[in-house]
């Protein structure tokens, strides 16, 4: 037990529930891709995401933990980093050595967690309340026949501003993933001489792929909006 | 031979009375230093100078000049042991340096290495770190087995050799912007746990060494890799990932 409060333990915790979430935005972002190549399909699976009870009742519980642990531990490291130098230099050239993404992982996480805030409030919160408080699984709107699941994405894409925050938010992803991916494999010992060219490169196309993919669909919804 | 242009520099210079007393950047103008002067030795002209004026010298430690002994450290300009790579203070040279350039020179800081005086911090933790494991137990009755007589993968024996190659400077905490201490640790848990006579007490070693480097105050690692630029034995984080596998199969089983 002692064992568990060491940095190391927390860093590993940190890694895991980051890894843990690499795989879930992948998950995300497929889903997302359908609402651009067959909006039905999209209708679909996002019904079966929001009724089925083992994604309902075992996923997405496991999510919140990973993205609660994720959080708290940053939350806990950071501290714990900051008391490690009181006094800090006059002149540091922290650039010569390392990169701005590694240096403030602090940063881009609260920026990715506030708009997890937002996206909670837009689709999150609803989707409670319809299914949960009023006890409307249907997945339908009253007097309406097709799914409202690729409505209310339509609708969320309209606004300039809310596109912008959208946008802005996975350039940040981008940059703690870009640290993050590979720096998980190194917490967990994972990294070495043999494996770390493939973990970086692949850490790399991850973090730029995958939130660009998240943008470039926002984008598709929210130019198709303007028409 | 022609004489290389001398040099004209603003020194920026941390002076503490005393680990109690509030330290403040001292501005030295400091005229006429060869640019094959080392680091150091310019440092020592600046004394004499302060010296000959009836002030107190600027304390920094130092020790074989060399590069070898780890006792020379200074922040300078941003950067522990200053801009170049792969080498200590004492090894820097003022050609690194542009004439007219000002030049910021603080202590190492983390809360494990208080300051003592001036530049000097004490890095005795880095000693009771490796007592904690930073060795093997070994019969010296007299029966004591030659160590070449054990058989060792070559690849392994040079691993194990880079990782010893750390000098203990701290360089990898002053870099660190967590001020951790993991590339030191992470070094001496490896040039054991590489060799046939250190896997006996590997797991006690990892896990007392890591948990000593925590009550010391040393911060957690963020991977940024800083430690491994700065190191002037380009100790590799390799290490880093090695020690955290060490860790968490020892705190598995036992």
């Amino acid at each position: 037990m002692e064992n568990s409060k060491t940095s190391i333990i927390r860093k590993v915790l940190m890694a895991l529930s980051g890894l843990f979430l690499v795989i879930f935005l992948l998950q995300h972002l497929m889903i997302n891709s359908l609402s651009v190549i067959n909006p039905d399909s999209f209708n679909e699976v996002s019904h079966f995401m929001g009724t089925n009870p083992a994604v309902q009742f075992l996923l997405q519980p496991i999510l919140i933990f990973g993205v609660i642990l994720h959080l708290v531990m940053g939350i806990i490291i950071e501290q714990q980093n900051r008391n490690a130098r009181p006094i800090k230099y006059a002149f540091s050239n922290a650039g010569a050595n390392s990169s701005w993404m590694s240096r403030n992982m602090i940063i881009s996480g609260i920026t990715v967690m506030l708009f997890l805030g937002l996206h909670f409030y837009d689709f999150w919160f609803p989707e409670i309340d319809i299914k949960f408080i009023q006890g409307d699984m249907s997945g339908m709107l009253e007097g309406e026949t097709d799914f409202r699941y690729f409505k209310e994405l339509q609708h969320k894409f309209v606004s300039p501003v809310r596109m912008g925050i959208y946008c802005l938010s996975f350039v940040f992803l981008s940059l703690h993933l870009l640290h993050g991916f590979q720096s998980s494999f190194q917490t967990v010992g994972f990294k070495n001489r043999k494996y770390a060219p493939t973990i970086e490169k692949l850490g790399n196309i991850y973090a730029v792929a995958v939130p660009l993919g998240f943008i470039i669909i926002a984008l598709f919804h929210f130019i198709n909006s303007s028409h | 031979m022609s004489a290389a242009k001398k040099l004209n520099l603003t020194l920026k210079v941390w002076r503490q009375k005393n680990g109690n007393a509030k330290g403040n950047l001292e501005t030295y103008p400091l005229a006429d230093i060869s640019p094959d002067s080392s680091f150091l030795e310019m440092l020592d002209i600046l004394n004499n100078g302060l010296i000959d004026k009836g002030e107190s010298p600027v304390v920094f430690d130092h020790d074989c000049r060399e590069g070898i002994c780890g006792s020379c450290s200074l922040y300078i300009n941003g950067e522990p042991h200053g801009p170049a790579r792969l080498v200590t203070t004492c090894q820097l040279h003022m050609r690194s340096f542009k004439d007219g350039e000002t030049i910021y020179i603080e202590p190492f800081r983390a809360k494990a290495f208080p300051v003592i005086k001036d530049l000097m911090v004490d890095r005795s933790a880095f000693d009771r770190i490796q007592h904690a494991g930073g060795y093997i137990s070994v019969n010296t009755s007299g029966n004591t087995q030659d160590a070449n007589s054990i058989p060792i993968e070559k690849e392994d024996a040079d691993e194990a050799f880079y990782s010893a190659a750390c000098i203990g400077c701290g360089a990898c905490v002053a870099a660190c912007k967590n001020a951790s201490a993991s590339l030191f640790v992470a070094a001496k848990v490896s040039q054991y746990a590489l060799l046939p006579q250190g896997k006996i007490e590997a797991k006690d070693r990892v896990l007392n060494m890591v948990k000593q480097a925590e009550k010391e105050g040393f911060g957690p690692c963020s991977n940024t890799g800083a430690c491994e630029v700065e190191c002037p034995k380009g100790i590799s984080i390799e290490n880093i990932a090695r020690m955290n596998r060490e860790f968490l199969s020892a705190s598995i089983t036992k």
